[in-house]
């Protein structure tokens, strides 16, 4: 099954990659490709490695890896820091994002988005630009001018991910349970979000959840669901009704038989 | 909907000359009196400044202080290194004091010009006061705010200049030189320094700023500020310095006495970046009259050692006190910093919010003290004192002692202590910032209740100090 998965041309090919945090593997040989513009969804139960992947790709270092190799837009990024690799066009939005006090949002938005000079705007382009996307998001401009998510509700950090995507317009995003918590005018917001960020940057995405009404409104190409640490089946669209219908048990029974 | 303000310069950090502040002018041709202390030496500073009577005896009473007080022992970090008798109380270059930059001996105004000063003055300030070792080499005030009544002047040049009975009347009268042995010291010795006077009802339009360089080896600075803020008037003053690094023991024992009278406000600011091989101990103290305010706003950076604690004494009904303060001790560094308030009359409040932050060994201690007397009814104090460790070996010490005996008071102090956590710098890389631009983004933050404080250029000072700090460059 693997064959038809990973491919030389995908825009991200993770091989064999096993993952441990704090001496626990989680994640076991995992293969996962995604091409330029397409959208994966990847699903699982609670505590399936999702979120484990998801910042093993980002290069978070409280994620070691074991074994195994990342290649992304055809540049081995395997041994390259979170930094580096978000520079190369690789974006994760948190399921928790981290409240940073004394750190206005407006001039982190500005600071990020300086460190890639393929943005590069004058000073009253970016006002205009990050009004409108505000605005798009339907955030009052006030929080332009508060501490980086500090006293924000689950709702609004998850506008500030949906901000710094659209800004930075990376080619792959990966969206950390970005549903969660979110009521259902944000997760509209949200949704739409994610349609505007598609049509305008073209960028793949891997879409992290185990709660499939995110992506009523979200054009999905893929599906893969993990349990256990692997992914136990590929599959396309189809198998999101499958998962809404039965859940995750037969996926799971299977993976304890695997394993 | 509300705007969006302008970008906020202050949290940016702007990329910094490392040789900013530490960089050494030739003392060729200067006067230097002999190392170590004796009645000889401070009849000599006397004689150069020609000044009265009472104070020579104010400085040989000094002395004799000095002498027979101990050194301190078991207070906060060793000074076991500061030896005396390898210290020249007094050095000049022998310029005078000049009123245009252009009359400033080139090696020096070139110091001042890389440290910023003409710049600013320019640009944001009303007055400007500039020593270099022992003397004041630059002083000058905007015409309309001498038009105000405002005096702004060395002590020395004040002294001659029709102020000799309010300088008697109020110097060394908060910080007598019975204080402690470096009072005393700084009683016998002091040279240069600010007189400051605001009439009654007079708001000064800019701040003033007295900037003190220490540019030679083994020698120590003891300049006096004195300011007298009368009743209703208005002043920001700002104090900076720094020093270029050596491998001798520097010493810095100013002296700051801050008078605000009935309904007056000081707010009183210090961005201080001695070199790390300097000894700060300092004092500063102010009296508050009715309704008057003193705000400190204090940045700590620099020196090896350093002992400060400005004290605020609230003698009037109503009158107030706020504290903000932040100290960066890195590699080499013990600062023992705090805040004394002693809060003396009905209604009374006093706010400190301090933030430490330590690095590479360094080692930085906050010791507070309010004092709510019995007159102090419905007093009203809070202490909060946020410390930062940014690794295993640095150290953070919260010692805040509170004697209250007004039973109508309301007092409240808390204090935290933590470290960035990893899932912050992960989350900041996962944006494209590199580790260490994102511990200096996190450290900025830390910091910025207290540098929103500072007008805009200081607060790019501190920014750029801390990143400087955050790198380990500053020797």
């Amino acid at each position: 099954m693997s064959d038809t998965l990973n491919h030389s041309n995908a825009l991200l090919d993770v091989r064999d990659l096993s993952i441990s945090v704090e001496d626990a593997e989680i994640l076991h040989h995992v293969d996962l490709s995604v091409d330029a513009g397409q959208c994966l969804v990847l699903m699982g139960p609670n505590g399936a490695g999702k979120t484990t992947l998801g910042h093993a790709i980002m290069g978070d270092v409280a994620y070691t890896r074991d074994g195994g190799t990342i290649t992304f837009d055809g540049e081995d990024l395997t041994d390259l820091s979170a930094d580096k690799r978000a520079l190369a066009g690789i974006f994760l939005s948190y399921q928790a994002p981290v409240e940073i006090p004394g750190v206005p949002l407006y001039s982190f938005l500005r600071t990020i988005c300086q460190k890639r000079p393929e943005l590069k705007m004058s000073a009253r382009q970016f006002r205009q630009r990050v009004r409108e996307l505000a605005a798009e998001l339907d955030m009052d401009q006030s929080y332009l001018t508060r501490e980086l998510n500090v006293g924000f509700s689950g709702g609004e950090k998850k506008k500030v991910e949906m901000l710094q995507l659209l800004l930075l317009q990376p080619k792959l995003a990966i969206l950390d349970e970005t549903d969660s918590g979110l009521d259902v005018d944000a997760l509209t917001i949200v949704s739409k979000g994610i349609e505007t960020y598609r049509r305008e940057c073209k960028g793949a995405l891997i879409i992290i959840t185990h709660n499939t009404r995110i992506l009523e409104r979200v054009e999905v190409d893929r599906v893969a669901v993990m349990v256990d640490g692997r992914i136990v089946e590929h599959g396309g669209p189809s198998l999101i009704t499958d998962i809404d219908e039965r859940g995750f048990e037969a996926y799971e029974a299977r993976s304890s038989e695997e394993a | 909907m509300s705007e969006p303000s302008a970008p906020k310069r202050r949290s940016e950090v702007a990329d910094v000359d490392r040789s900013l502040y530490d960089f050494v002018k030739s003392e060729e041709g200067y006067e230097r009196f002999d190392d170590g202390l004796s009645e000889e030496i401070v009849r000599e500073i006397s004689a150069k400044k020609d000044e009265p009577k009472w104070m020579l005896d104010l400085r040989l009473r000094s002395l004799e202080i000095y002498e027979r007080t101990p050194m301190p022992a078991n207070w906060g970090p060793s000074i076991e290194g500061l030896d005396m008798a390898h210290i020249s109380t007094y050095v000049t270059s022998g310029a005078d004091q000049a009123t245009s930059w252009e009359d400033v001996p080139d090696d020096i105004k070139d110091t001042f010009e890389r440290l910023g000063i003409p710049e600013a003055e320019r640009t944001s300030l009303a007055g400007v006061g500039a020593q270099y070792d022992s003397e004041l080499v630059y002083h000058n005030m905007r015409e309309e705010v001498a038009e105000l009544g405002v005096v702004y002047s060395g002590i020395e040049e004040a002294l001659h200049d029709g102020w000799e009975n309010v300088i008697r009347e109020h110097f060394m009268k908060l910080v007598p030189p019975t204080d402690h042995k470096f009072a005393a010291l700084h009683g016998a010795v002091w040279s240069g320094g600010s007189f400051v006077y605001v009439p009654a009802g007079v708001t000064l339009p800019y701040p003033l700023q007295s900037y003190f360089r220490l540019n030679a080896a083994g020698a120590g600075q003891f300049e006096h500020t004195l300011i007298i803020v009368e009743p209703g008037a208005d002043l920001h003053f700002i104090e900076g310095c720094s020093a270029p690094k050596y491998n001798v023991a520097n010493l810095h024992a100013g002296c700051v006495e801050l008078f605000v009278g009935k309904g007056a406000r000081l707010r009183y600011s210090t961005i201080e970046n001695w070199s790390k091989n300097m000894y700060n101990l300092n004092t500063k103290r102010a009296r508050v009259e009715e309704d008057g305010a003193i705000e400190w706003v204090s940045g700590s950076f620099g020196s090896h050692v350093s002992y400060l604690y400005p004290s605020s004494l609230l003698m009037g009904a109503r009158s107030s006190c706020e504290f903000t303060g932040i100290t960066f001790a890195g590699a080499g560094q013990d600062l023992d910093t705090g805040c004394k308030v002693h809060l003396a009359a009905p209604d009374t409040r006093a706010s400190v919010a301090t933030k430490s932050i330590s690095k590479g060994g360094g080692v930085s201690t906050f010791r507070s003290s309010v004092v709510v007397a019995p007159k102090a009814e419905r007093a009203k104090v809070s202490v909060s004192c946020q410390s930062l460790m940014l690794d295993d070996e640095s150290r953070s010490d919260t010692i805040p002692a509170m004697d209250v005996r007004s039973a109508s008071a309301q007092v409240g102090h808390e204090a935290t202590i933590g470290r960035i956590s990893d899932d912050t710098i992960a989350y900041l890389m996962s944006r494209g910032i590199s580790e260490d631009e994102a511990r200096t983004m996190v450290v900025n933050g830390f910091a910025e209740p207290i540098s929103k404080e500072l007008p805009l250029e200081y607060a790019v000072e501190m920014n750029n100090l801390i990143k400087l700090e955050m790198e380990g460059a500053i020797g």
